[in-house]
């Protein structure tokens, strides 16, 4: 209300901005795209590629819910800009199973009934593959640290952290 | 989010260029915080220009035994790159008491350094906000000030700046290497950003046609004695409150060199030089920890909702550096603080 005309002084847009053209491969697919400039890797995802397992809870980066892997590192795709990203490979949930066959994260969270609603868990999942794939967690409390950002309404910490220790245990404690 | 236009700069003079071009386009790293205040329409650039595929990757010692950081390394590959895990324990410590995995695997270097505040007037686009719209006035002030701060502040303004990584960047001495059209000059870091004064809206010495290209670090990094404490609302994943960096050299059980920075308390990482002269040729104890805090903290003035940092501070000082000087240094995945 009170906002200063300099401040919004961007907003003067006179030409139409320009679609960018960016190629990723999804979850081994390669896809060449024409996409607007705004748009995040989680809106592709879910609103252009039918890919819903991604999931939108905050948009601000503060749940974790949208994590995905980007060239084998886990971000938050609601704050990436997709046309920032050319030439990425993107993992999503959909991409973990191989064929009919649970990546042990998958079949570890439903060993430890480490969800109730499941609204957070493709994020918890895709987030627990980028922990196991950075070798760093060693204990309980470092699991506990470096999944803090994935956030889970329902509180079923003390099962995600059992699916983890269970699939870093299946995966060798690395990949 | 506004519709904007996209570039992508090719290398460090055509990023300085463009933006030449265009001083009101904002440039785009990791973007964790940028397209967030894009989002709340707190920023409404008409173009971005990425900058994220420039050649400011590497971390390489110095001839001096320092380390240079390019600006464009993720904070993640910072905090466990082994020259920084074995040399600067401090800064991979703070980084780590930062945001969570995922937005360490995006942010940059040279990007935490530009992070706007996270007072809650300045995100939110329907109540006053000096820094956000020079001359409307401080929400803060007489608002929900508990995150605000309690040091150098000012009439108009009373943010703090959220980074955990600047505050061991601070402690260690750290320089800022920038780039812009007149050339290439460096900055010391705790004269990096500055303090609100009528000026809030201007959060650091960067000028608007600069760019950071690295971070440097002399070659004392105080390995042994440093610890870095961070207070917050909840365990992790949270700003802080409070927190504390500290880093001394001792001999023949005496602090040959104290650093001392405080985060979550002002506008800046916060240090106070004349504190640490007070702790210098003195041996360690909690007394003396004690005096340094309270004078660290004799000017500091709290808000309605953020009094308790005052003494807050008070104690995470003595305790991190107790932990320095013990070499216990704080972990940040142990809650537990000794």
């Amino acid at each position: 209300m009170n906002s200063a005309p300099s401040a919004h002084a961007g907003l003067q847009t006179t030409a139409k901005p320009k679609p960018v053209s960016i190629t990723l491969t999804i979850n081994g697919e390669a896809r060449t795209l024409d996409i607007a400039p705004w748009t995040t890797l989680l809106d592709l995802l879910r609103d252009r590629l039918d890919l819903t397992g991604s999931k939108k809870g905050c948009d601000h980066g503060q749940c974790g819910a949208c994590t995905v892997l980007l060239d084998g590192r886990r971000v938050l795709s609601c704050l990436t800009l997709a046309a920032m990203k050319d030439g990425a490979e993107i993992t999503t949930i959909e991409g973990l199973a191989k064929g009919d066959t649970l990546h042990p994260l998958q079949q570890a969270f439903i060993d430890h009934d480490a969800f109730q609603c499941g609204y957070c868990t493709p994020g918890q999942i895709c987030s627990a593959a980028g922990l196991i794939a950075e070798g760093r967690a060693k204990t309980k409390d470092d699991i506990r640290e470096l999944m803090s950002g994935n956030i889970c309404r329902c509180g079923a910490y003390p099962n995600i952290v059992a699916a983890i220790e269970q699939a870093m245990e299946a995966m060798g404690g690395k990949r | 989010m506004n519709n904007f236009d996209y570039i992508r700069a090719s290398d460090i003079a055509d990023a300085v260029r463009m933006k030449a071009a265009d001083p009101a386009a904002k440039f785009i790293a990791g973007g964790t915080n940028l397209v967030d205040l894009m989002k709340y329409e707190v920023e409404r650039p008409a173009r971005l220009i990425d900058i994220s595929r420039l050649p400011l990757r590497s971390v390489e010692e110095t001839d001096d035994g320092g380390v240079r950081i390019g600006a464009l390394v993720p904070n993640s590959d910072l905090a466990y790159h082994p020259l920084i895990e074995r040399s600067y324990p401090l800064l991979s410590s703070a980084i780590l008491g930062g945001a969570s995995a995922q937005l360490r695997n995006m942010a940059s270097t040279g990007g935490n350094l530009l992070q706007r505040t996270r007072c809650l007037y300045f995100y939110d686009v329907a109540t006053p906000c000096n820094k956000r719209a020079p001359g409307s006035g401080c929400g803060a002030i007489a608002g929900l000030n508990r995150i605000n701060a309690i040091l150098g502040t000012s009439e108009a303004c009373i943010a703090t700046h959220p980074s955990d990584m600047c505050v061991a960047l601070a402690a260690l001495d750290a320089t800022v290497h920038v780039a812009g059209p007149a050339g290439a000059r460096s900055i010391a870091f705790v004269d990096f950003h500055r303090l609100p004064g009528e000026t809030p809206e201007i959060d650091n010495n960067l000028r608007s046609d600069e760019i950071i290209t690295a971070i440097e670090l002399p070659p004392q990094g105080f390995a042994t004695h440093y610890s870095y404490l961070k207070i917050r609302d909840r365990l992790s994943y949270a700003f802080a409150l409070v927190s504390v960096a500290a880093a001394l050299e001792l001999e023949n059980g005496h602090i040959r060199v104290a650093r001392l920075a405080l985060g979550g308390v002002a506008h800046k990482p916060w240090r106070d030089v004349a504190v640490e002269a007070l702790l210098r040729g003195e041996a360690p104890s909690r007394d003396l920890f004690g005096a340094a805090a309270d004078a660290l903290l004799k000017d500091a003035k709290g808000f309605a909702h953020n009094k308790f940092k005052i003494g807050l501070a008070r104690r995470a000082i003595i305790r991190t550096l107790t932990q320095a000087a013990n070499a216990t240094p704080q972990v940040q995945s142990i809650k537990k603080v000794r």
